[in-house]
Formats: structure tokens, sequence, C-alpha cells
């Protein structure tokens, strides 16, 4: 299989076309076609997987016997690559095939998993959707681009996947295209990251001038050897990094990805965990090389530690997280989530954390997947429909024991806890900044795994605690009130089985408790703490790849961010909680609330055991000194910094996010007159005058550029 | 020796030059619409000529055949369709011709510049001229096939493009 | 002949349709100052193409940006007829339909 690889891209592909001729008239309206070429995918790229690993403990093993020295054997783990010639022109030859590393072979088993997952998830979720046949041709082909993208042999044929899932995510945000606001966001979607998708065409074109190949060994081994010439490079990163802003959501260019949340549930999952943003993340791994000379990762750390990746990273990780915390919509918070979580990946690649990076990529997939997908059980047997968190969950727990438990080990992962899978990798990022002299991403990477748990906290307190808050009063209306446009005359005979939030059916929780194992386990490949290094045995490449050290793993600094973590899960849940007002409640729900989510529940109970003194009115010195702690210094502190978080985040997403960035994206053209921000001035829509600002710029830097270079 | 040869050719350039660089300004410059397609015609006859100087016949006839023969002809009709005056038309230009003016100059400041300073007096290479149009096919043919078909395509979907727009419904 | 010869000519040509381009108003000569500076990349690609290629590739991709050139008047002409339908004017300046 290694050897063929490129099959795997070639059956959703394949499949595509299959459901699109003949799905209407298949019994499952072409989903057995997409079910059965996804699952094939998966078997290929799992025995992909085994053989590749296989290969690098025999080179290693082989190695070892073999020769004397390290070098000799580490050189025979070459990537397996396979090329054809796709067409040439103008005496180049473009070729199209697989290049399978660890790297392809981890983000192909990832990419199958989830996609195979959204696949049975959406069988249930998208039953009797008017274009149900088309959203099935359009997942296989997303899958197609993403895998085509993955197992790329060169630049073009990475453009093409690329592209590709440029136009799925537009169809598929756009699938209920029938209100305005989703085909308005899947326009967005599209129009950001086409923005971005001119760096990448111009990177491509600079880094094959620059090494004179579009095969991306070749390049990385060029660039590796140094024969390019530093300026060069800098520019093809830097453009190739633009790519990678508009695609992976980064920071300014991020405004797309919560507005995504138009699109089915399912896709979103497949779009935020495994496809799509996470391919620029992927670009900057493949071409890592590049990027590293480009803005010297690791040299320059001296001065100030700055580099643009690390950067707009660092600055993405915050200002996400810092977003989620005002949203009311749950996939809007997990929107933002992703965007940090994308944050840490690239700040990641930028502080030279290549393989925590592409380890979080991987652990990210699944647990971001469970949540999506946990969100959409919910919106679709718990609260008829809609998103909102404040207007119709809450109390869901008892509802929706599976759905809850999934979601409880996705946000545990995502927080950065301990057993679960999120640990290993953020950690393992942030202990690479610190060592590689990058203290002040290390404590940006803090605070936000501090805000990662506080939000996520606040969302899962407020879907599934409390009193259910759908109730029957939205019963009449649920239709005009989802957010979600399910076809209303499919859904009007089931409309008794929605009028009580329960359990979704296996075809849901199916995908949500092997994700959720999923989350549960991966983590284990790379525990730095057990000295367990598997995947950067089998994934980090040998050749054609920049040194890297590794830090030693501390007990300390990983006890530092999980306890980070925790005190953003305790504050936000105490926050929250006090915030609803809902304690009185509580006490009973929580004799019955397993032992096992302990942070949460502990909290819980100490809030309670104070609100209950108080409530009780039980004097006496201890009590009231409690009291008076617990009033004065706790929740003062506790209040003060939640209230002063959430305010800063509703004036980021305000006056930042709403205004300045969504201002310049649609001044790019789309829904300029919703834009009213800074741009408005210089929207007189006279095409002339556009023109004039275009020449008259470039002439005018054309201009400093001869007088400044003679 | 060299030099006496290329006099006639000299001559031949000057004069093109003149004449496009007055019509050129002229397309940009006149009042009457009409009159401004045929300055367009001067402009474009004198490429071809240029083309001609510099050995690429076939480009010269296609250039003659598709923007003279086609273009042109086009342009005329959009005047027709758009019930322009015959004849002078007031406000052809905008009030804001000294900001065009003003950027159009300084791009030719820089441009003129820096071909100065990159090319200097270097001549063209008359050894190396290649003129012969079954080169041109050759290599439309053989090694620029796939932009070739692309631009085929290109071509159908214009015209299907054009055909949708202008049609009444 | 030296090549600035026809390179600063194109230039020439360049500017006058990038005036045109920003200062008439009328669509229609718009569209023929766009032709003036597609012309003049013309003759860049073909004095570019002896001086240092020494084989037809210049003035094959000078073809190709004829071919382009004449679709792009199709198109462009048919747009200005449809807003002169929708509009009764081709005056650029009086389009702002686009405006923030």
């Amino acid at each position: 299989m290694l050897n063929h690889a490129w099959i795997i891209p070639l059956i959703p592909a394949v499949s595509f076309f299959l459901i699109i001729g003949l799905g209407k008239k298949m019994p499952m309206k072409g989903s057995e076609i997409g079910l059965v070429s996804i699952f094939t995918s998966l078997v290929l790229a799992l025995i992909t997987a085994v053989q590749w690993i296989n290969h690098t403990n025999a080179a290693v093993t082989g190695g070892e016997a073999g020769a004397s020295d390290g070098a000799a054997h580490e050189a025979i783990v070459k990537p397996v690559i396979k090329v054809f010639t796709w067409w040439q022109s103008g005496g180049v030859k473009f070729g199209w095939g697989s290049h399978i590393d660890g790297l392809a072979v981890a983000l192909l088993v990832v990419v199958t998993i989830i996609s195979s997952c959204v696949h049975v998830f959406s069988l249930e979720y998208l039953r009797g959707d008017r274009r149900y046949t088309h959203y099935f041709a359009a997942l296989s082909l997303f899958t197609a681009g993403m895998l085509n993208l993955v197992v790329a042999e060169n630049t073009i044929q990475l453009l093409l996947g690329w592209e590709i899932m440029g136009l799925c995510s537009f169809m598929l945000i756009g699938h209920w295209w029938e209100e305005e606001a989703n085909s308005r966001a899947a326009l967005k979607a599209f129009f950001t990251t086409r923005t971005g998708d001119i760096g990448l065409l111009v990177g491509i074109s600079i880094v094959y001038f620059a090494t004179k190949s579009f095969s991306i060994e070749t390049i990385n081994q060029t660039v590796t050897d140094g024969k390019v010439s530093h300026l060069v490079i800098l520019m093809g990163a830097i453009a190739l990094f633009i790519a990678v802003i508009g695609k992976s959501g980064q920071f300014p260019l991020h405004t797309w990805l919560p507005d995504a949340m138009a699109g089915p549930t399912p896709v979103s999952a497949l779009i935020h965990a495994a496809t799509m943003v996470v391919a620029g993340v992927y670009l900057v791994a493949r071409l890592y090389p590049v990027f590293v000379s480009g803005f010297s990762i690791g040299t320059n750390v001296t001065i100030g530690g700055l580099n643009p990746m690390a950067l707009i990273g660092g600055i993405t990780i915050v200002i996400a997280a810092g977003l989620a915390f005002v949203q009311n919509d749950i996939k809007k918070v997990l929107a933002y989530s992703t965007v940090s979580q994308l944050g840490y990946m690239i700040m990641g690649l930028g502080v030279g954390a290549w393989t925590p990076a592409v380890f979080h990529i991987f652990t990210h997939a699944f647990f971001k997947a469970l949540l999506f997908l946990g969100a959409g059980s919910i919106a679709h047997s718990g609260s008829h429909h809609s998103f909102d968190m404040k207007e119709s969950m809450g109390g869901l727990r008892k509802y929706m024991p599976i759905t809850f438990w999934t979601f409880i080990v996705g946000t545990l992962a995502l927080s950065g806890i301990f057993p679960f899978a999120g640990f290993f990798s953020k950690d393992e990022i942030l202990a690479f900044a610190g060592h590689h002299g990058y203290h002040s991403f290390m404590y940006i990477g803090l605070v936000g795994a501090f805000m990662t748990a506080a939000y996520m906290t606040r969302c899962v307190w407020l879907t599934f605690f409390g009193e259910y808050r759908g109730g029957h009063a939205a019963h009449d209306d649920h239709h005009t009130v989802a957010l979600v446009a399910h076809d209303a005359d499919v859904h009007a005979d089931h409309h008794d089985a929605h009028a009580e939030p329960h359990e979704s059916p296996w075809l849901i929780t199916g995908p949500l408790i092997l994700l959720a194992v999923l989350a549960t386990v991966v983590g284990f490949l790379n525990a730095a703490p057990f000295k367990i290094e598997k995947f950067t045995e089998w994934v980090q490449p040998r050749i054609a790849f920049p040194e890297i050290s590794v830090p030693d793993f501390s007990w300390l600094e990983a006890g530092e961010s999980l306890a980070i973590a925790m005190a953003g899960i305790l504050i936000a849940a105490a926050l929250w909680s006090k915030d609803l007002g809902r304690l009185r409640g509580l006490t009973k729900r929580n004799k019955l609330a397993h032992a096992g989510y302990t942070f949460l529940w502990n909290k819980y109970y100490l809030d309670h055991l104070y609100e209950g003194i108080i409530v009780a009115g039980i004097t006496g010195p201890i009590a009231r000194g409690a009291y008076w702690i617990n009033q004065k210094l706790i929740d003062g502190t506790v209040n003060g910094v939640g209230i002063g978080a959430r305010e800063a985040g509703k004036w980021v997403y305000k006056n930042i996010d709403q205004k300045i960035v969504d201002g310049a994206v649609n001044g790019a053209g789309m829904a300029a007159s919703e834009t009213g921000g800074l741009l408005r001035g210089l929207q007189t829509g006279k095409v002339q005058q556009y023109g004039a600002l275009l020449f008259g710029s470039s002439a005018i830097i054309g201009l400093i550029f001869v007088i400044v270079i003679k | 020796m060299l030099a006496n040869q290329m006099v006639p050719q000299n001559i031949a350039f000057g004069v093109m030059a003149t004449v496009m660089a007055y019509c050129a300004i002229r397309v940009v410059t006149t009042d009457n619409l009409v009159r401004a397609a045929l300055f367009l015609v001067g402009v474009l006859a004198g490429v071809a000529g240029i083309y001609i100087l510099l050995a690429a016949e076939f480009v010269a006839a296609v250039q003659i055949i598709v923007y003279i023969g086609a273009v042109v002809v086009l342009f005329l009709f959009g005047i027709m369709l758009t019930k322009a005056q015959i004849g002078k038309a007031a406000h052809l230009t905008g009030d804001k011709w000294p900001i065009g003016l003003g950027i159009a100059v300084i791009m030719a400041g820089t441009m003129g510049y820096v071909l100065m300073k990159a090319f200097g007096m270097q001549k063209v290479d008359e050894g190396r001229i290649i003129g012969r149009s079954a080169a041109v096919a050759d290599s439309i043919f053989s090694t620029y096939l796939i932009p070739f078909e692309v631009i085929s395509i290109l071509l159908l979907a214009a015209l299907i493009g054009a055909i949708v727009l202008a049609k009444k419904d | 002949m030296p090549i600035n010869a026809f390179l600063l000519l194109a230039a020439f040509l360049f500017c006058t349709g990038l005036y045109g381009v920003l200062a008439r108003r009328n669509a229609v000569l718009v569209l023929m100052s766009v032709e003036l500076i597609l012309n003049a990349v013309n003759i860049n690609l073909v004095a570019f193409g002896t001086r240092f290629q020494g084989d037809v590739t210049g003035q094959v991709f000078a073809l190709f940006v004829i071919a382009i050139a004449a679709a792009e008047v199709g198109v462009g002409l048919a747009i200005v007829l449809l807003i002169h339908r929708n509009k009764s004017s081709i005056n650029v300046d009086e389009l702002d339909s686009m405006k923030g």
C-alpha cells in the first residue's frame, strides 16, 4: 500500500461522481456509495499506517544491525514516493502521485477516521434532507480533496486538493442556502479563504523558482541544504503563510470559521477537525524547511524571539479563546475553540515544535470532531435543532447520558486534563516553546490553556447542567426558531419525538463513543511523561528536515499547565453556576452525579457547601468566617476575573472582530453594505477610484523601490 | 556595417512609434467615440508593424485579423448598441482625470528609468530572431498544448457568457 | 536596434492605457484603454522573447494574450450592454451599487 497510497484519495473522488450520477436512484439515495468508499479508504489508510510502521521499525532495527553509526540507518527511512506524469506544458512535467511519510500517514488515518464517523453520523442527522444525495456527494469530494492534499507528491497536487476543499466547504456550508444567512456564510468562507489562496499560488511559484521543483521532497531537500537565497525563501514563506492564515482561520482572517457554523453540524466537525482548517497547518508541516529557513525559526530567538508564525499563532490563541466566552451558540464556542487550538498548532510550528504540533493536529481532530458531533447530537435530539445554549439547552445531562459523557471526555481532552489526548500534545508544544527560548509564547499558551478550560466549562455547564430551558414553550415554534433549517415537512412527523429531549439513536451515539475512546487513548502514542515516543518515532522525518532539539519532560511544567487548566475549569464553574443562580437545585443532581468528572463535580460540591451554609443560616465563627472569605475574597476575585474576562471578550468581539476584521473581509467585495467599519470611507463603489488606488499605490511603491534600491 | 543595415528598420520604427504614440494619446483624449475606435485601429496596426520588425510575422497577422478585424468591429457595435452619440459627445473624460494623469506619469517615469537602467542600449540579437510560423505552430502544438486547449475552453466559455449576458430575456 | 526602443514604446502605451482606464467615463472607452495595456504587454512579450529566449515562447504567449483579449472584449461589451439596458447609462462613475 505504501507505493499505491495515491489510490486512497481516488476512491472518494470516484464515489463523488457515482453519487452525483447514480445517487438518486439508489435505495439509500447515494449515501451507501459514500459509506462504502470512505470505509474502503479507511481500511486502506490503516493498512498504509501499519506498513509504514513496519517500514520504520524495519529500517531502524535493520540499520542498527547493519551499520554501526546512527546516521546510516536513519537515512533509510525515506518517504515512499510514487509519481505519474499528470500533464506537461512548456517543458515542465507536472506529476501526480503520493509522497508517503509519517506525517502523511498520520493525517490519512485521522482524515479517514473522522470522515467515516461523519458519514455515519450524517445518515441519521440529515435523514430526509432535501439535498441528501448532494450532501453525500459533496462530503465524498471534500474527503477526496483533503486526502489528495495529504498524499500530495508535489505542490501543484497539493494546490488541487486545497482548492477542491475550498469549493466543497462552500457547497457544504451553504447546504441550506434557502436561508440568506447560510448562503452569506458560504460566500464569506469562500472569499476569505480565496484571499489566502492567492498567497498559496504566489508562494508555490516563488518556491518553484527558488528550488526549480514542484516536488515536495526536492523542495525540502534543497532548502535544507541551504542552496537557496534566504530572501527568496522568506518571500515564499510569507506568501505561503498568508494562505495558511486564510485556510486555518488564523487572526486576522479567522472570521469565516465561526460563520461556517451555518452548515450542517457533521460538516462543521469535518471542516474543523480533519479537513479544511487542518490543511493550512499541514501545509506548514509539509514544507517545514521552507518556513524554518524563511522565518529563521529557532535561530533568532535572541531578537525578542519573534517570528510571524509564532506571533500570529499566539495572538490567535488568546483572541479566539476570549471570543469563545461570549458566544451563546454552542457551535460558535467550539468554532472559536478550533481557531484557538489552530493557534496552538501554528504557534507550535512557529517555535520549532514540529512533532508536538503535528501530534496536536492528530489529537485535536479526535476530540474536536467528538465535540462537534456531540453538539449535533444535542441539537438533533435535545434542543429542537437549536444551538443556543442559553435559550434551549441546560439540564440535558439527564436526558442524553451518552452524549453528555462523551462531551465531557471531549471537553477534558480539549482543556488538556491529564490522561486525555489534549494534555500530551498541548503540554509538549508549551514545553518546546520554553525549551527553544520562546518564553513569552509559552506564557501565552498557558493563558490560552486557562481560557480554554474556562470557556469549555461554561459551555458544558450551560448545556448539560441546570434546568432544561428548551421546554415545551419552544415546542410550537421550533421550526421558526431553529437555527438549522431542517426540512420542515420531513420533520413534521417526528414532531412528537422532539417534544421531549431524549438520547440520540445509535447512528449518532456510535461515532461519539468511538471518538471518545480515541480521544482518551491516542494521547498515549506520544506520552512524554511515560517516555512513550512512538508518534515521534513514526512520524518525524529523518531526512530533509531541520534539526530539532527535544526538551526533557518535566513534571513541574506539565503540572503547571495542568493546574492552570484545572483552575480555569474551577473558576468558570464557580462563575457560571452563580450567574445562572441554579445552585440550589444542584445538590440533588450532584448526588446522582458520578465521581468520574471530579474537578467539575468537586467544585460544585464546594460551592454548594458554601451556599448551603448561607442558606441554612448557620451562625458561628467558622461558618461566618468561611462565609466572609467566600463572599469577599473568593467571590470578589472570581467575579472580578470573570467579569473582566467577559467584558474584554465582549469588547474584542464587538470592536475588533465584528468591525475591523469583518469589515476588511467584506470590503473585499462581499456584503459591502453591511460593513460599516473603518473602510467605509473608501468603499465608494466607483471602480475607477479602486483602480486609481491600486495603480497609484503600486506606482508609488515601485517608485520607492527604485529610489531605495537605485 | 550592421548599423547601416539597421537604418531602414530604425526609420520604420520611428515612424510607427510616432504614429502609435499620437494615436494612443488621441484614443484616451478624443471626445468622439467613433474616432477613438479609429485611432485604436492606428495603434493596433502600429503594434502589428512592430511585430514584423521583431520578425514575428505570425503574431502580426493574428494581430491584424483578430484585433483590427474583430475586436474593433466589436467596439463599433458596442458604441452603436449603447446608443452613443455619433460625433462629439460631452464629458467622455471624468473630472478626476488629473489623478489618472499623475499616476500614469509616475508609472511612466518609474518604468522608463528602470528600463534604461536595466537594458541601456543593448541590441536585439538579430541572429536569434526566429520568424518561422512553423516554429510557432510546433511550439503551440507540443510544448504549450495544454495552455492552448485551456484557452479554447476559455473562448468557448466567454462566447457562451457573452450570449447569456447580452441576450434579452 | 536597441531593445529599449520597443520596451519604452510599450511602457508608453501601457501608461497611456492606464490613464485612459482611470480617467475615461465611458465604459467602451475604458475597454479600449484596456486593449492599449494588453498590446503594450504583447510588445514586451515578443521583444523579450527574441532578446532572451531565442525561441518562440514569447510569440506563443502573445498569441494567447490576443485570444484572451478577444474573449475579454466580448464579455466586457456584453456587460456594458447589460449595464446600458438596466441603467441607461454607461458612465462608469455613475455606477456605484458596490458602495459600502
